[in-house]
Formats: structure tokens, sequence, C-alpha cells
């Protein structure tokens, strides 16, 4: 699909990991503009680890990573970000129109001379978001859904380039996936922002995304979706017979690297 | 000494007294500054906590009255100390409260020692635990004042920051705010507000000025500047009502000011309808109607 620029985010010979210990190495990527990217792969492959090297909150342990032609730097005004851990309980009674505010403003000190821009821009998100009706109710009461929502808008507040989405649709039944889904691509299409996606099924995804990274045993395949989900890619790449399987709807389920993931109806 | 039902009479009468006076600014001052510090305290599930720096603080107050120097050293010492330490142990600390609590058995022993070693022992161990706020001095308004003072500044300049980092601590973190420091900055902030409260409550019934109307004010609004003050107004109403009814009664404040909160609480958490609800949104009567913030 769109080729745009393919070098907002680069990788060369990457490698990442843990006190001494890869968790992953040799990876190679480069996404332009306004690509929409999956991000799957087993528990503890190393999903979330990508995310923190974006995000400049870990260093890489070989090889190179570019964003915005830089290396990462913690801080980028440019990259919105929903972690897969929140701090919200059901006792936070504090409205979400306030947490969405704090996506835009939170990093300044004192206290706010101008509220109206901040909450203008968060109105504005919480619309993109479709949680406008949200906006004043308690952090607490709300469902999975509504909370990705509000975590969604209070990531698109501050206008990011980059988008980082860590398990958004984890505890989301199949409509709410559907929903947040179709948000995360409008995001994707109006404002040409560029986001990554981790997820466990690949198949809600497919019919938004133009790549796929897969990553598994320490290694990443990134492509198009339908070069990188097939035996043979997979199988290649980790060495092990891969079973990519595919339903007549398109569903996708891949089997054969320590768990399977997608599922056939 | 006897109340009438003219209350500016009994307000002149009050006045009269130097002592009350002092009580009246010192409460004032600290209901403030205990008001917007409890806000965060529970906002930031911190009252576990805070709680445990206000007893490694009278292990230290102990130990300053054994020293012949000032209670309120040894109280700012201990709890800075604590609070410190507590702020490096990091988010992992809620999970800590078995190693705090056994730290805390310990300072209160060790508080006990000190006390016992001390000639004036029962005088100085009760105002300690429950509060002297009718023994205030000249010389304690004015160093609640400038107290007081610092930690409004504080919070002011850390107000959205903390905010921020107490409601989404990943986003704040990849956003670039120092979150090792801002959580330092807030238990010193917890460990000086603890200290000046306790000459108005005690280290045992600091939670009443520190923690109740901030927990209370989270059930009265949403926005955080609104419960923020609505916090502030509690702890005012409870420290001058207490004052008030100490005077005409042989009752300690420091139990008006606990018993007021707590049934403030009561009545708020009864009226919002939110006892035994884990989901259930507060009622819509304590909802602000429109939102008017410009």
């Amino acid at each position: 699909m769109t080729e745009g620029q393919s070098n907002l985010i680069t990788a060369e010979n990457l490698s990442a990991g843990y006190s001494g210990r890869a968790i992953w190495s040799d990876v190679n990527f480069a996404f332009g503009k306004g690509e929409f990217v999956a991000v799957i792969g087993p528990n503890g492959a190393g999903k979330t680890t990508l995310f923190r090297l974006l995000l400049g909150l870990q260093h890489p342990m070989s090889g190179h990573l570019g964003i915005f032609g830089a290396t990462p730097s913690r801080g980028n005004p440019h990259i919105g970000y929903v972690p897969q851990r929140h701090t919200i309980d059901a006792d936070t009674n504090v409205e979400c129109l306030e947490l969405v505010r704090l996506g835009f403003s939170g990093t300044h000190w004192g206290f706010n001379p101008v509220a109206h821009r901040d909450r203008d821009a968060a109105l504005a998100a919480l619309e993109d978001a479709d949680a406008t009706d949200l906006a004043h109710r308690p952090l607490g009461a709300l469902s999975g859904g509504e909370l990705q929502r509000i975590f969604l808008a209070e990531a698109l507040v501050s206008n990011p380039d980059v988008l980082l989405l860590d398990e958004p649709l984890s505890n989301l039944d199949i409509r709410r996936e559907t929903e947040l889904l179709h948000l995360v691509n409008n995001a994707v299409r109006t404002r040409g922002v560029t986001a990554l996606l981790i997820a466990h099924n690949i198949n809600p995804l497919l019919p938004h995304i133009n790549k796929v990274m897969y990553v598994a045993n320490g290694r990443m395949a990134t492509g198009p979706p339908h070069e990188v989900l097939t035996s043979e890619t997979l199988t290649q790449l980790y060495g092990v017979q891969v079973e990519v399987l595919k339903d007549p709807h398109g569903n996708v389920a891949i089997i054969g690297v320590e768990e399977h993931h997608g599922d056939l109806p | 000494m006897s109340i009438s039902l003219n209350l500016i009479a009994d307000l002149q009468q009050i006045w009269q007294y130097q002592f009350m006076q002092h009580a009246i600014e010192a409460g004032t001052l600290t209901a403030l500054f205990a008001g917007v510090t409890g806000y965060f305290i529970v906002l930031r599930r911190s009252a576990f906590t805070a709680h445990a720096f206000s007893e490694i603080g009278f292990a230290g107050a102990a130990w300053a009255v054994l020293s012949g120097i000032s209670p309120l050293i040894g109280l700012l010492l201990g709890s800075n100390l604590g609070g410190l330490a507590i702020a490096l142990l990091g988010r992992r600390a809620a999970n800590r409260d078995t190693q705090i609590r056994i730290v805390l058995a310990f300072s209160l022993g060790l508080g006990l020692l000190f006390l016992s070693l001390y000639a004036g022992y029962a005088t100085e161990t009760y105002s300690i635990l429950f509060g002297e706020i009718l023994g205030v001095s000249y010389d304690q308004v004015i160093e609640t004042f400038i107290a007081g003072a610092a930690i409004q500044v504080g919070i002011g300049f850390m107000y959205r920051p903390l905010l921020f980092a107490s409601l989404d601590e990943d986003v704040a973190e990849a956003k670039g705010m120092p979150m090792l420091a801002l959580g330092i900055a807030f238990m010193i902030i917890v460990a000086v507000a603890v200290s000046f409260s306790v000459q108005v409550t005690g280290v045992l019934l600091v939670f009443s000025l520190m923690v109740t109307p901030g927990a209370t004010a989270q059930y009265l609004s949403r926005r955080p500047s609104r419960a923020i003050a609505a916090s502030v107004i509690i702890a005012l109403a409870a420290t001058w009502i207490g004052l008030f009814l100490a005077f005409y009664t042989p009752y300690p404040v420091s139990f008006f000011i606990t018993g007021e909160v707590f049934g403030f609480y009561l009545l708020v958490r009864l009226v919002s309808g939110s006892f035994g609800q884990e989901k259930a949104s507060p009622a819509g009567i304590l909802r602000p109607p429109v939102d008017r913030s410009g």
C-alpha cells in the first residue's frame, strides 16, 4: 500500500535485551508515514521491549534504531503511547476529560494559565476517539472498552506522528475490538499517523494493517501480511516447521512457534 | 467560660485567650496544607506510606525530646528519612507493607524507649501521640506558616506533572517526566506536612486531617481542582468546629476533629451511595451539573 517515506522508523541490525541477554537480535525494518503495523508474537517475545526502545526508556544492545531521523529519546512529544498497564482502578473518581487534558499539558510545571487550550484539544481528541459522551464520567466507572477509548484520546491529544499501542485489545469482546480498531484506523488514515499495535490475535487486524511484525524466538519477520504470514517465510525464519493455516474468510492461525496466534473459527 | 446562644459573643470570648488565638492560627494553616496534600495522598494511594513515616517521626520526636531539642526537629528528621526511603523503593512500595510494618513496630518501640528515659515521660508522650494544639506558641505559628507556604508552593509547582504521574504513571514516564524526583519531592512534602500536622492532631490521629478530608473530597467532585478545594474546606471546618467545641467542653480537640471528619466521610459515602458498590458511579446529586472550566 502507501509506501510514504519508508524512513520514519528504521532499525538496522538491532538487538535488544536485559542484563546482557538478548531477547531478540539482528532485526531490520523500516516503517513510513501513515503505516498501520500489527506487532504479534508470544508472551515475553520482546514486543513491549521494542516499544520501550522507541520511547527511549531502554537502549539497544547493538545496532541502530532511528525514529524521525534521530535516536530515540525519552519524552518525545511526537509519540503517543498507550501502555499495557494503567494505574486506574475502580476508586479513581476523576473525570475522563482531566486525564486527556493531562495528555496534552501534563508535562508542564505549575497550574494551567490558559485552561481553554488544553480543554479544547482534549475535547477534540475525545471526539476522534468516539468518547465525547464519556468526558465527564469518572475513570473508575468505565468498562474496558470505554477506558481504551479514553487512553486513545489521551495518546492522540498531543497530535503525535507515531502511535504505540500496547495490547489495547486485551479484555475487549469482539464488538469493542472492532470498534477500537476502526478508531485507530481512522486516526492512521485521517491524521497520517504511523501506528504500531501489539496484539495477540492477528485476525481482527488483518483488514486494517499494512504490515505485520511477527516476534518470536529472538527473531522478527516484518512485511506485508501476505508475505510474512506464510508457512514458507516463517519456517525459513525460525528453522522449524511453522504452519500458517488460512480459512476461506482470510483468517489465519500460526502453528509451530511456541504458541499459536490467531484463531480459526 | 460558658457557651451562649450568641455565636459572635462566643467567638469574641474565645479570641480573648491568646492560646486560642494561636490554636486557631496554627489549626487554620495546618488545615490548608493538610487538605491539599491529603487529596494527592489519596489519589496516589499513599495513605499507608504517609502514616508509616508519621510513626517513624514519633521515634524521631522522642529522640529529640530526650536530647533536649524541639520534637519538631526530630519529627522532620524521622519522617523525611522514612519518606526518602519509601520514595526510593519506588512504585513497588505499596506491596511492601509487611517490611514497612516491621520497621514501624521497631521505630515505635524505639520511641517508647527514648521517652521512658526522659523524665517528663507522660506529658510529652501524650502530646506527640495525640497533639497539643492548645499549647502552640507564637513561634510555632510562624514556623507553621513558613512550612505551609513552602508546601503550597511546592505542590503548586508540581501540580500538573504530579496529577499526571498519579493518574497514569507509565505514560507520564514515557513523556519524560522525572518520576523518581517527583516521587521523592512528594514524599518530602508529605513528611513536612505530617510533621507540622502532628502538633494539631498528634502522630496517631494525623490521618484525620491528612487523609480523611482528601478521601471524602474524592466523592464530592471529579475535577481535581474542585476536589482539592472541598478537601481544604472539610479540613478547615473540622479544625474550627473542633476548637470551638473543645473550648466549651472538657474533651480534647483531636477527638472532635477526628469525629467530625469521620462523620462527614460516612455521610458523604451514604449520600453518594458508594457503599459496597465497586463500580458504581457516585450519585448525580453531587456531580457538577455543567462543566464550566474556562
